[in-house]
């Protein structure tokens, strides 16, 4: 339908819509996340949630203790090499559709610990984080402002077509494999179907 | 109206009453039919869910004679119970409700005492 009818109509008291659009408002205001700390950003996750930042505001504040029941796993914090593979198989377990936010310089990067030989330089080399937000640890603002952004991108979801989101698509693994403990290092290191290292070009 | 007919009003309830537990659930069985494929795995069908394996057999088994220390806490349980009246009235007490009182004591500690000479206090 066309927006400016839309509008128009809108005006008069008639609200129209589409299935998909009543679909994705549904999801985007209904998203719980896991209750998943790993590290200070944590704190911050928690502030987020009380009254004073009140992310209840977004129909998310009911962090779940399951990820059976979440939607959305906040990595709040430094992923250890020890801790990745848990943090993995939380995410293959938790129900469709799901989200990653990266929160915080450690989980998008490794951040301080980057140089380090026990910390993962980057949760997204082994599932697909939707949103990342930097700092050190990130202010409520930040992570709210993270968690409004992925409800935008909830709000543009196809429900059919070839754009459409991981969730809808047969095809698409629900589950991205756990690295295992090799003797070095994580086994595979990355997930390439998720990760590529950057390309720096020249020229 | 007839008789048979005052119940026709609670059939149209419980049918209305069905009717509102199962819509949600086949309007959400056929959206997932029509849009949102299923998509089990080993991980996500996994018994636990707190993000490790789970290893070794769920048919632990426990040290029965536990049950041979709950019993004996209940000795001491129970005298706690009679003394703490017994010394607050201690000095209103006659000389037969003293008898009375350290018999039952004795009863109690008898128990223990056999107890402990069956060695049951001792943890093998």
């Amino acid at each position: 339908m066309d927006e400016g009818l839309k509008s128009e109509l809108q005006k008069q008291g008639i609200v129209t819509t589409t299935l998909e659009e009543l679909y994705n408002w549904g999801r985007k205001n209904s998203v719980w996340p896991l209750q998943f700390g790993l590290a200070c950003c944590a704190i911050e996750m928690i502030a987020t949630t009380m009254a004073r930042y009140d992310l209840a505001r977004f129909g998310a504040e009911v962090f779940r203790p399951s990820p059976r029941q979440a939607d959305l796993m906040i990595v709040a914090g430094t992923v250890t090499k020890k801790m990745a593979p848990q943090v993995v198989r939380l995410y293959n377990q938790m129900a469709e559709p799901k989200y990653v936010i990266a929160m915080g310089a450690c989980a998008i990067s490794g951040g301080p610990f980057k140089q380090g030989y026990n910390v993962l330089k980057g949760i997204d080399r082994y599932i697909p984080v939707d949103v990342h937000i930097p700092g050190c640890p990130p202010r409520p603002e930040a992570l709210i402002h993270a968690f409004m952004t992925l409800q935008r991108k909830i709000d543009e979801q196809q429900l059919t077509g070839a754009n459409r989101p991981r969730h809808l698509d047969a095809d698409v693994p629900g589950e991205y494999p756990v690295p295992k403990f090799g003797a070095h290092d994580l086994e595979p290191p990355k997930n390439p179907d998720v990760w590529q290292p950057p390309l720096a070009a020249r020229g | 109206m007839p008789a048979g007919d005052s119940y026709l009003p609670i059939l149209i309830l419980l049918i209305a009453a069905i009717g509102f537990a199962l819509a949600p659930l086949a309007l959400a069985w056929l959206w997932a039919w029509k849009f949102s494929p299923k998509k089990p795995g080993q991980d996500k069908n996994a018994t636990y869910e707190c993000g490790l394996e789970s290893k070794g057999d769920a048919w632990v088994q426990f040290k029965s004679e536990y049950y041979l220390y709950a019993i004996i806490f209940l000795i001491f349980d129970v005298e706690t119970i009679f003394l703490l009246p017994f010394a607050v009235a201690f000095t209103d007490l006659s000389v037969a409700a003293f008898i009375q009182m350290m018999v039952f004591l004795f009863l109690l500690v008898a128990g223990l005492v056999w107890a402990w000479g069956k060695g049951v206090l001792t943890w093998k």
